[in-house]
Formats: structure tokens, C-alpha cells, sequence
């Protein structure tokens, strides 16, 4: 999260030179985002302990990190490059060794792995990785990725790097830094202040107000104990359509706006087959596919959690997705591409809610009638459905959330937490179907944010209630109400 | 608040009656613990006004502060306090037994441990802050107090700490052990009320539980259980007894201003007193789960550990963690709250209901078993029988996840396949309808003896019924932190060491 006082007089700002700018940005991303990483890159050498980089929604953070982490092994001293599960260590090891596949001396990268890792394919690939569970067999590799856990059990004092890239760096807990600070001298810090902020299993009021409190991210402690640190900012989201960032942007990253990589129009989705008899979920599905978002509202009231009627409608939507046959038009392929049940994503808040989605997708597959016959009931089995903790960092064409407050009759910091929604919000390359209970915007005004003010703790921007009321602002203009 | 919970709180306020969240009792209950009830005086902060202790029901020592106001009356309380808790605490300090420490090596544990009983959350509040404006009083020079004074706060200190770790049993309230054990047909806000909570579990004859919590809204008939006071009393009752505490002149007078005093006090410390030994009763009533032992083990650990360092050293507690020892707490917690959860999933069948019904634990019978089974995929041919369970359980574990059956904890069992009945040819990993019946093939490991035949009754017969689950009871190591003299530039670098100063004694709000 971003404090008031180190967002202020950064790019873009509210002055004219920031006006121009963003208009000049709007018309050429790719240059935008390119000096951006070389300005990061350059501060990699200018002498500083750490540098941070925020990074919204698919800017580029790992292909910042693996050339970050080649440009600094060109040095000739071994990186230690730390991510936070293994799933985003294989992936960055898979891009670093695509990036390094050139003409030989190969980079030698190093996996630092758990006892009970089981190598991925994506790693396995790869002549020029080296696997193993213990630091010191990976000398020879002058890139070495692992998980901040697993680097905590590397014995302090064994191994001293000049550098550490951390990615993800704000879903990595202070006390994990303070773990695997030991392993490094300097360190390149880069992840988005807009996802989920750590959490515990236990009460942790005792250190509110704590520089060093455990509770933290690693970049909000680290920026708290060292002011000379400069924070870059990527300013192009890929991801994003260009109707998503004004949105997402202003929810969610109110003092470090950016543009998106792409122009209106250029991404698009169509359908290979026109709705016979429209009903509430056509009307959803042209919704998203003409603005990028649409609203499914269902009629006003109190549920469980595992709200039927919204989990079945999140279920039917995926499946009338993938039975109209929805076909994506984007940059990459412009031509048109089908966005199959791996491009489709279904986020909730609870792991009980992601559940009860997956058995309204078993239903709908082994159903009868229309869902029911050929690929869609297979594919229906394929379709991603996870909280928002866990598709964090993930990448889809369409989403369809379930709103964290849907339902419910009150709103607790829980359901309110901004990065929360941000994440809910930002996994789309084209489209975002929210399906949510009538009634969210007059809970919100029921339930202020009641959180209360600590000294010493420095005021985290967007607050929770007013991101959501800015998302439902917006979607109430794309809203398909059903009776 | 868990669906089991809700469930049993909309049971309780159609019954009438509190309904039970735990079959069996998840606190250690000493033989003889010290129950205290404080009250402070409104409007100042943590400003003693009196308070009932004592390990007898029939005989509590009523203390009480005549102007609470008054800086140096309050440290006189305090040290009147530490006459009761300091000796009963170094009353457990003698009998040691010896457990193992390393390989061969031991170290002395004492055989029990004081036990301190508040009535509510904030009861626990105020023993922390009375601690935290004890410890540091100094015995010499300006603003002495009583050497007993500053004892008394890292005791305090040391309880109110110790009452953050989960699972552990030597600083309880009651009213948060009575609602662990059952839930009212009220919300958790009233349950804070532990009149209205324990009016909910055991109403007296010829009431529901709702009738005897609304009965015990009136402070009149059941005063606060404190530290904060009934407004009505502190206006009609409190403040004229003060000021004519304040006014009396000479012996007789101030000694009958006194009693006074003492009995308005005693009027509102005593409904709560017999509160707190009833909610005791009421917990000792519950049979005593299996790991409630061995966690109060781990508090007399602490204790003895605590004590020791005390004798030797025997510094105030820091005002606040540094940032090794705060990574240092928080891991320690949190490793606790996982053994705590997991242990009471393992004692007791409604709380493992609640992971059954999150489809993260399963129930059911052995339909197969094949406990010659040997895997002869390595080097080395080893003992791996597959069982196959059968449970109607929501299933939502992994291909690969390692469970461990409440029965048979020392054997793990690894899931080779998750089966549902409408699908047994495709593999519908973890999916299963709710409804359905699932089969989980499972294949075990440990505590089946040395040799490649089990040892008689170590693989699960056909017909036995088990309930696996991913918790772990398992000890974890604590993390790898460096010292705190080489706290990292991440988080400060080397703090300043703690020195004691005069200037401790003056901070202005203690």
C-alpha cells in the first residue's frame, strides 16, 4: 500500500507536466513501460541498499524481475532471487531460462527446493536449471530462485549475495524478511501494493504502530526504517483492457494512476453463435463483452455464505460462456482466439464459496439438456474456480467473481479489504462478470468503515469502503437485473 | 462464527437453553486457582478501585482503594495485591520433576502452576495494564513502592502475555472459556455479560436461559463484572461514599467512612465472585480432554522457565518487542493456535464436525484393505497397505495430501485417489457431490513395526471406522531468527539495549 507522503510528487501527478505526460503515454505504452524498466535498472548501479518497484495488475512485473536478475549476473556474483510460493519460483525459473537460451556460455540457474518439491514440467525442461534442496550444491549457478520459506532455512552466514530480487514483494510478511534479510546486501524489491495484504492466525494488535511490526508487508518495513529508497512505479498494465484501468486505477491505486497497454477496440470478444432466446445471463454475457464489465444482480437478501442462487448463477454463467463459444480478439491474436475453460476464471472469497461453485459446475455438467452434452460438460470440470488469496498473480480472459459482500448483512474488514477486490477485479484480460445480491452499495452506507486510527501507523490508501463504492459505482451502470 | 456455531446459537434461542459446542472440557482447571475481580474507577485510566481475590469461594480479601485518585494509594493497593499473588504464585515454586531436555541430558519442571481466573476479556485488559504500571516502579529513591510492588508486575505481565498464546491455561476469563464450551442463544457482544452468559448455561429454577439473561441485564440485581462499573452506581452510591471518605476528620470518623465504602464495593464484587466459581464449576463439570495435560505441560514450562529467569536476571519485560522478538512471538503463536486447533479437533467430535463439514476431514468405513501391500518402487521393498474409506463426508482433499486418523496419530497416511460414487471410472479428484458417497483410497505409513509384515491391529480392519484429517499435532521447530544484536538494516538494525533507569518510575500516567 501506498502512505500519502511518498505517493506525492510522483508520476503521474495532478499538475500539468503530468497531464501532458499521461497524454503522450496514452499514445505510445510500449515506450512508457520500456523507460520505466530502464530507469529501474539504472538505479540497480546508482549505489542504493534497496530499491522498490510497484507494479500494478500485469505490468511486466516478472519480466522486470528476470531481467533485473540477468542484468545483475552479468556482474559475475551469484543473485539470490526469492519468491513467495513455489508455483512463482517455477515460473520465474521457466522465464529466466527461456530469456537465457541463447548461444552458449548458458546462464546456470539454480531451483532451491523443499524436500517434498516435485520437479514441474516447466522446470524440468530446461538443460540449463540445476535442482536441488541444499544452497551450497548450487555454486555454480549464478541465478538461484527459491521461496522466501525455503530460504529461511538457509543457514545464516553460509551465504553472503550482493543482490536479492524479491518478487511479490508486498505478499511476504516483515518476519519473513527478517528471516532471509541475513542472505543479502542489497536487495531490488518488486510487487503490487493493490493485492491482499499478509495476514495471521492470531491476534497481532500488541505491535500496531511498530516500525518493525510483523504484520506488515516486507516493502512497507523496509520503506520504514530507510527513507532514501527510491520507489519506481511500472506504468502500462498488458493486462488490463483499456476499459478495466480508469476503473481498477481508480479504486484501487488512487496516487499512482497508469495506462493500459493496449488501445479501445483492440481487444474485443464476439460470440460464434447469437443467443436464441436471451435471457438474464445473454444479456450478462453481450453486457461484459461489449463495456468489459456487467453486473449480475440478483434480487436483495440475506444468505449463508454459499448463497444457491448466486453460486449457481456464477456456475451458469461460466457455462453459457462456453456454450455460446466466445471468441477473443486481442493483440496477440487478432484474429480471434477461443476463450476456452483455462482462459475462464471464477473468483470468490471463501474457500467454502469456491467450493459450492465447483459443485454447481459437477451439476451443471452431468445435467441434462443444453450445458449438459458435449465438450462444454467437459470443459466445465476445467474452469478455474479459487479465492482471491489464491488467484492472486493469476492471469485469465474472462472472470466472473462472486461479490465478497453479496448476501451479507454486515461488512467486516474481512469482506471490505480493498486488495481483496483488486485482485477479484484485475485477473481479466477482457472481461470481468460480477454477480452480486441487490443491496451492496446500502450495506456499505450501514456499515462504515469502523477500523480504528493506530498512532505511528501510516494511513493505507484506497480504504476498503470507498474501493468498493467506487467498483459499484461503475458497475451500476452495467447492471442486468434479474427477478 | 461457523456454521455449526450459528447453528447451534439458533438452537439455543429456540431451546431456551445454552447448547453445547464441545463434548469434552478444551481448559486446564487448577485445584486451586486464584480468582480475582477487579473494578477501576471510571473515567481514569486503570485506576484501581477495588477488587475481591482469593483461592477460597468462602473467604475472598476484599481490597479496596478509598481515593483512587490518589498516586500513591493506588501502588498501596498494588502492593496489598502482591501480598496475596506473589506468595500464591511462589507457593507452586518448590516440587520439580525432571524431564528430558536433550538426548541425555534434564531439566527440573515444577509440578504445577498458578492458575489467575478474571471474570471477562476486560478483566484480563486490567491485569495487563496493572502490570505494565507495576513493573517498572523502582524501590529506591523518588516515588518508592513496596519491593513486593514491581514483582507483582512482571507477574502480571508474565500471565497477561502468557494469555496470548494460544491454548494455554494459566490467565483465564471466564466468560470466554464458558462460550468455547457452549454457545447462548445470544449474540457474542451480550455473551461478553457473564451474568447473561452463565444465566444462558445453568438458569436458576423455574427460568429459561433467555429469562435468566435478561434477568442479569439489570446491574442492579447483577452489578458489572467489571473493571468498568454501573454509571448508576458510581453517581448514587460511589461518588458521595468517596467524598465523604475525603471529608472525614479524625480515626472514628474515616474508619466508618471506610466501612462504608467497603460494603458498597463488596456489594458489587461479590455477585460476580460467585459468578466466576460457578462458571468453574459448570467448566469442571465437562469431562477433560485428551490434550488439556500436555498443554499445560507447555505452561509449566514456561512457568519454571519464567521463574528462573526471574531469580537470575530478573529484568522488567520489555515495554515493547523488538523486531526479532516480535517475529520470535508471532511465530511461537502462531505455531500454538495450530496445535491448539488441531489438538481440539483430535479431543473432541463437534470440533472435528466442523472440519468434516468444510470438507477438510472425512468419516467413515474401511471397505478394503490390503495390509501386505509392499511398495517396491525404490531401492528398498517398504510396508505400504492401501485401506480404501468409504464416507458420505463433502471430500475436498488432494491427490497426495498426508492425513492422520484421530485413532491412529502416529500412522500417516497418504491419499492415492478420491473416488465418487456416480463417477468410479473418470477421476473426479476431490469434487465429490456433497451428497454422494466418496471413496478415498489411502495409503499408510509408520507405526506398523520394523518388519514387512504389520504388526497385529496396525493397519485398519474392514468395518473400522476413522476419521482422517490434515491436521497436524505434530511438534513444528520454531524458526531460525538471528540474534537481536544483528537485527538486519530491513528492520532497524541493533536496537539499544534495555537499561534500567530512575527515569522508569516517573512516567506520568502509571
Amino acid at each position: 500500500m501506498t502512505s500519502i507522503s511518498d505517493a506525492a510528487g510522483t508520476w503521474p501527478g495532478t499538475d500539468e507536466l503530468a497531464a501532458a505526460r499521461l497524454a503522450k503515454a496514452r499514445a505510445d505504452p510500449p515506450r512508457l513501460a520500456a523507460d520505466a524498466a530502464d530507469r529501474v535498472i539504472a538505479d540497480l548501479t546508482a549505489g542504493h541498499r534497496a530499491v522498490v518497484v510497484d507494479s500494478p495488475p500485469g505490468a511486466g512485473k516478472s519480466a522486470l524481475v528476470v531481467r533485473a536478475a540477468r542484468t545483475l549476473a552479468r556482474a559475475g556474483e551469484p543473485v539470490m532471487v526469492v519468491a513467495q510460493t513455489n508455483e512463482q519460483a517455477d515460473d520465474l525459473v521457466d522465464r529466466l531460462a527461456a530469456a537465457s537460451s541463447g548461444p552458449p556460455p548458458q546462464l546456470l540457474i539454480g531451483r532451491l527446493s523443499a524436500q517434498d518439491y516435485v520437479v514441474s514440467e516447466r522446470v524440468g525442461r530446461h538443460s540449463s536449471v540445476m535442482v536441488d534442496t541444499d544452497a551450497a550444491a548450487l555454486g555454480g549457478c549464478l541465478v538461484i530462485v527459491g521461496t522466501a520459506a525455503k530460504w529461511a532455512t538457509v543457514k545464516s552466514g553460509a551465504w553472503l549475495f550482493p543482490w536479492a530480487v524479491v518478487d511479490e514483494a508486498y505478499q511476504m510478511r516483515s518476519d519473513m524478511l527478517l528471516r532471509i534479510a541475513g542472505h543479502f546486501d542489497r536487495a531490488l524489491f518488486v510487487g503490487d501494493p493493490g493485492q491482499l495484504d499478509p495476514f495471521s492466525t492470531v491476534e497481532s494488535d500488541r505491535w500496531t504502530g511498530l516500525t518493525w511490526d510483523p504484520m506488515q508487508s516486507a516493502v512497507e518495513v523496509l520503506l520504514r526504517h530507510n527513507d532514501d529508497i527510491p520507489v519506481h512505479r511500472l506504468p502500462v498494465s498488458w493486462r488490463l483492457p483499456s476499459h478495466a484501468v480508469p476503473v481498477v486505477a481508480e479504486a484501487f491505486y488512487p496516487f499512482s494512476s497508469f495506462v493500459a497497454g493496449t488501445r479501445p477496440g483492440e481487444r474485443r470478444l464476439s460470440f460464434a453463435t447469437s443467443a436464441f432466446r436471451a435471457g438474464p445471463l445473454d444479456d450478462a454475457l453481450e453486457l461484459a463483452a461489449e463495456t468489459g464489465w456487467a453486473l449480475y444482480e440478483l434480487p436483495p437478501g440475506f444468505t449463508v455464505r454459499t448463497d444457491a442462487e448466486a453460486v449457481g448463477a456464477c456456475a451458469a454463467l461460466a457455462a453459457r460462456l462456453l456454450e455460446r463459444g466466445c471468441v477473443a480478439h486481442s493483440e496477440l491474436s487478432p484474429a480471434g482466439q477461443r476463450v476456452g475453460p483455462d482462459r475462464i476464471a471464477i473468483g470468490t472469497a471463501h474457500r467454502d464459496q469456491a467450493r459450492a461453485v465447483r459443485s454447481a459446475l459437477a451439476a451443471l455438467a452431468s445435467a441434462p439438456g443444453l450445458t449438459g452434452q458435449g465438450r462444454t460438460g467437459a470443459d466445465l470440470a476445467r474452469v478455474t474456480v479459487d479465492t482471491a488469496n489464491r488467484l492472486q498473480g493469476r492471469e485469465f480472459d474472462v472472470v466472473i467473481v462472486l461479490h465478497p459482500l453479496s448476501g451479507r448483512r454486515d461488512a467486516t474488514a474481512f469482506h471490505l479489504e480493498a486488495g481483496r477486490l483488486c485482485v477479484l477485479a484485475s485477473r481479466h484480460r477482457h472481461a470481468c462478470i460480477v454477480v452480486a445480491r441487490a443491496g451492496i452499495p446500502e450495506l456499505l452506507d450501514a456499515y462504515p468503515s469502523t477500523e480504528p486510527v493506530h498512532l505511528n501507523v501510516p494511513a493505507k490508501f484506497p480504504d476498503g469502503w470507498e474501493a468498493n463504492q467506487a467498483v459499484l459505482a461503475h458497475l451500476a451502470e452495467r447492471r442486468v437485473v434479474v427477478r | 462464527m461457523s456454521t455449526l456455531t450459528a447453528l447451534a446459537k439458533a438452537a439455543a434461542w429456540s431451546a431456551g437453553t445454552a447448547q453445547p459446542l464441545a463434548l469434552v472440557r478444551h481448559v486446564h482447571l487448577a485445584e486451586r486457582p486464584l480468582v480475582f475481580v477487579p473494578l477501576a474507577l471510571a473515567g481514569e485510566a486503570n485506576a484501581p478501585l477495588a477488587a475481591m481475590v482469593g483461592d477460597d469461594p468462602d473467604s475472598p480479601r476484599l481490597l479496596v482503594v478509598s481515593q483512587p485518585r490518589n498516586r500513591d494509594q493506588r501502588f498501596a493497593f498494588a502492593a496489598e495485591l502482591a501480598d496475596v499473588v506473589v506468595p500464591y504464585i511462589e507457593g507452586f515454586c518448590s516440587a520439580t520433576e525432571d524431564v528430558p531436555a536433550s538426548r541425555d541430558e534434564t531439566r527440573p519442571r515444577f509440578l504445577n502452576a498458578p492458575q489467575l481466573v478474571v471474570p471477562n476479556l476486560a478483566g484480563m485488559g486490567f491485569v495487563r495494564l496493572l502490570g505494565r504500571s507495576t513493573r517498572f516502579r523502582r524501590t529506591t529513591g523518588e516515588f518508592a513502592v513496596a519491593p513486593s510492588v514491581p514483582v507483582l508486575g512482571r507477574w502480571l505481565t508474565y500471565l497477561a502475555e502468557r494469555a496470548e498464546h494460544p491454548g494455554s491455561c494459566m490467565l483465564l476469563a471466564a466468560t470466554e472459556a464458558l462460550s468455547r464450551h457452549w454457545a447462548s442463544g445470544q449474540s457474542a457482544m451480550e455473551d461478553l455479560n457473564l451474568a447473561a452468559l452463565v444465566g444462558w448455561i445453568d438458569p436458576p429454577p423455574g427460568l429459561t436461559g433467555a429469562e435468566a439473561a435478561e434477568a442479569a441485564e439489570d446491574p442492579v440485581l447483577s452489578p458489572p463484572a467489571g473493571p468498568a462499573t454501573d454509571p448508576g452506581f458510581d453517581n448514587e452510591v460511589l461518588e458521595p461514599l468517596i467524598e465523604a471518605n475525603g471529608r472525614a476528620d479524625g480515626d472514628a470518623a474515616l474508619a466508618r467512612s471506610r466501612a462504608a465504602l467497603e460494603r458498597a464495593l463488596s456489594g458489587q464484587l461479590l455477585p460476580t465472585w460467585r459468578l466466576v466459581w460457578r462458571a468453574l464449576n459448570l467448566l469442571s463439570a465437562l469431562p477433560e480432554g485428551g490434550s488439556v495435560a500436555r498443554r499445560w505441560d507447555i505452561d509449566r514450562d514456561s512457568f519454571t522457565a519464567y521463574y528462573t529467569y526471574l531469580r537470575d536476571t530478573g529484568l522488567p519485560q520489555p515495554r515493547r518487542d523488538g523486531a526479532v522478538a516480535a517475529a520470535r512471538r508471532l511465530d511461537w503463536m502462531e505455531r500454538a493456535q495450530a496445535t491448539y486447533a488441531a489438538q481440539q479437533a483430535f479431543d473432541d467430535p463437534l470440533a472435528m464436525a466442523e472440519y468434516r463439514m468444510a470438507g477438510e476431514a472425512f468419516a467413515g468405513v474401511v471397505v478394503k484393505a490390503e495390509p501386505e501391500r509392499l511398495d517396491d518402487s525404490g531401492k528398498r521393498r517398504r510396508l505400504r497397505p492401501h485401506i480404501m474409506v468409504e464416507t458420505a463426508d463433502p471430500v475436498t482433499v488432494e491427490k497426495g495430501t498426508v492425513l492422520a486418523a484421530v485413532r491412529r496419530p502416529g500412522q500417516s497416511a497418504r491419499v492415492v485417489s478420491v473416488l465418487a460414487e456416480s463417477d468410479e471410472t473418470a477421476s473426479a479428484e476431490g469434487d465429490a457431490e456433497p451428497d454422494g458417497v466418496v471413496r478415498v483410497v489411502l495409503e499408510l505409513s509408520g507405526g506398523m513395526g520394523r518388519s514387512l509384515t504389520a504388526a497385529p491391529g496396525s493397519v485398519p480392519e474392514v468395518g473400522e471406522w476413522l476419521c482422517y484429517s490434515s491436521l497436524a499435532v505434530d511438534y513444528q521447530r520454531p524458526w531460525d531468527l538471528p540474534p537481536a544484536e544483528e537485527t538486519p538494516w530491513t528492520h532497524g538494525g541493533p536496537p539499544q539495549p534495555y537499561v534500567p533507569a530512575d527515569e522508569d518510575a516517573v512516567e506520568e500516567w502509571s
